[in-house]
């Protein structure tokens, strides 16, 4: 990383919450750009509310947010919300949902273009969805959305991606073809930070770790983080840790 | 061949047929497209609420002696402020905000049209709509609202798309949310003063759910789903006209129960299409297995 490049994001001192209950107290925390970073901890830890913070759909009561040095500019976000949030009775289809990804850069009254068609079909391409850019929406299978809302993330262009559990529900294969796909972002010099409860799929495929649950645990790279004492902190009665020859296992009861 | 259409063309030949098709079409046309975003976002109750509301601005112009018009849609877009501001951010459930204000207008309607004891027939025109009484001036301002309202749709595809679908994504893009679902119930309000002369303020509901629920079933597209609804809107206007001249029946219900029987089959027709494509995709029934010997 260049001398003085400022983080992709940075988190600082943020709370916020629901009707007067926090749900995050003072989250604190720095993800470098290029980063595949996982965002985990238990059931109700904050992590959506975190996501939807960040991304400035719910207010903070304190602290602040700052997006590759500046504060949070929502065209640099690309965003993914949980599955379950979204309306799969719509008729839309696949390509409309991408095209929706070009709306914030857009503006209000102009109508996407040739180049933002392009973006969207390249971003479909890319989640491997163009062959079913003409399905409508509820024909799609659990993986199939998944990969649908993705590409929406992508049509964005934003430099820092917010991925709200795109883990969830999905076998194997398509699974890792996922995280094939999130790598060679990062590689590319995306940052991505995505919420999820899958630890064992982050602690073997991504690079830096966020440990939440209402503040931040431990942040930063995975051999640095994953550690007996943050699991235990993070997920308290949520996780069955097993010591076996010096090599520790860790799975949700 | 010319006498055995001369019942299809025997209607339109008479001047108030006419204008009773045109105002007809206008409203189905109008209603269908704005009924799909009501659909979409399941908010049928909505689209019947507002056009009784709108009967408080009608009563009320009609004892000052005012535009029935002007009187029906500054009460259609006062109730829909009023909806839009109690529902905002959850203060109360959207249904409840809904039922509290259209029961308060609609008694308000009744007690200002209470004031006179001649309970007259001008009034009651809105209450059940009388499409073979519009007249040009009324097919103007149907027109001209109506216009509005599409060229508003159009305008603001994309907003009222994403906001219609997926609203958390349409804020996270900088879609300002809020101030497209209080324009989309303006528009509602301007639909229901469209059709109030068509179908009546008790029958405006069905002319943007049911054209607009058909389309949902057959349509892939939203824009797909509004060419629908605007066919079903169009050919039960025209259907329930024939019925009306024909029977000598009340061309409001008519042409609503003409897009009912239209849904009903579009209904029929997906199940069954389901039923057949799930025979297709079931190999054929394995041979009983033979018994050990």
């Amino acid at each position: 990383m260049a001398e003085g490049e400022p983080m992709a994001l940075e988190v600082r001192d943020l709370w916020t919450g629901y009707n007067g209950g926090p749900v995050l107290e003072g989250v604190t925390f720095a993800i470098e750009k290029g980063c595949l970073a996982g965002l985990v901890g238990p059931n109700g830890s904050g992590k959506s509310t975190l996501l939807r913070t960040i991304l400035g759909l719910q207010m903070p009561w304190r602290g602040q947010v700052l997006v590759f040095g500046a504060p949070a500019d929502r065209r640099r976000l690309g965003y993914m919300p949980q599955s379950e949030a979204v309306d799969w009775a719509f008729p839309i289809t696949v390509f409309e949902v991408a095209l929706m990804g070009r709306y914030g850069v857009l503006g209000p009254l102009r109508r996407p273009g040739r180049r933002d068609r392009d973006v969207a079909w390249r971003a479909l391409e890319r989640v491997g969805m163009a062959d079913k850019a003409r399905r409508r929406i509820q024909e799609l299978s659990g993986g199939e959305q998944r990969r649908t809302l993705i590409a929406r993330a992508l049509a964005q262009e934003a430099d820092l991606l917010l991925l709200d559990e795109p883990f969830a529900g999905l076998d194997a294969p398509v699974q890792h073809d996922l995280l094939h796909l999130f790598q060679e972002l990062a590689a590319e010099g995306k940052t991505l930070l995505v919420a999820t409860h899958d630890l064992t799929c982050v602690a073997t495929h991504f690079d830096h770790a966020v440990f939440l649950n209402r503040r931040v645990v431990a942040f930063g790279p995975l051999r640095e983080v994953l550690r007996e004492d943050v699991l235990q902190e993070t997920y308290q009665r949520h996780l069955l840790l097993v010591r076996e020859e010096g090599r520790l296992y860790a799975d949700h009861p | 061949m010319l006498t055995i259409l001369e019942p299809l063309w025997e209607p339109w030949t008479l001047e108030f047929m006419q204008r009773a098709l045109l105002a007809a079409c206008l409203a189905s046309v109008v209603a269908a497209v704005v009924g799909c975003y009501v659909v979409l976002r399941g908010m049928a109750f909505l689209g019947d609420a507002i056009p009784h509301a709108t009967f408080s601005g009608v009563a009320a112009a009609f004892l000052l002696g005012g535009s029935l018009y002007l009187g029906g849609t500054v009460a259609a877009l006062v109730t829909a402020l009023l909806i839009g501001l109690l529902g905002r951010r959850g203060a109360l459930k959207h249904d409840t905000a809904v039922g509290i204000v259209f029961v308060a207008a609609f008694a308000l309607g009744i007690l200002l049209a209470s004031r006179r004891s001649t309970y007259t027939v001008d009034l009651f025109a809105f209450v059940f709509g009388n499409v073979l009484a519009v007249g040009w001036g009324d097919i103007w301002l149907m027109a001209g609202v109506g216009a509005l309202v599409l060229a508003l749709v159009f305008l603001f595809w994309k907003e009222l798309l994403i906001v219609s679908y997926d609203p958390t994504m349409a804020s996270a893009l900088g879609v300002p949310v809020e101030r497209v679902q209080m324009g989309l119930l303006a528009l509602v309000a301007l639909t229901a003063v469209i059709a109030l002369k068509a179908v009546g303020v008790v029958l405006v509901a069905a002319l943007l759910v049911t054209p607009a629920a058909t389309g949902q079933l057959v349509a892939r597209s939203l824009a797909g789903m509004m060419a629908s609804a605007v066919s079903v809107g169009l050919v039960s206007a025209l259907a329930g006209l024939y019925v009306a001249y024909y029977a000598d029946v009340s061309p409001s219900a008519a042409i609503v129960l003409s897009a009912t029987a239209l849904f009903a089959l579009a209904f029929v027709a997906t199940k069954l299409r389901a039923r057949a494509a799930a025979r297709r995709a079931l190999p054929e029934r394995a041979p009983a297995p033979s018994s050990r010997t």
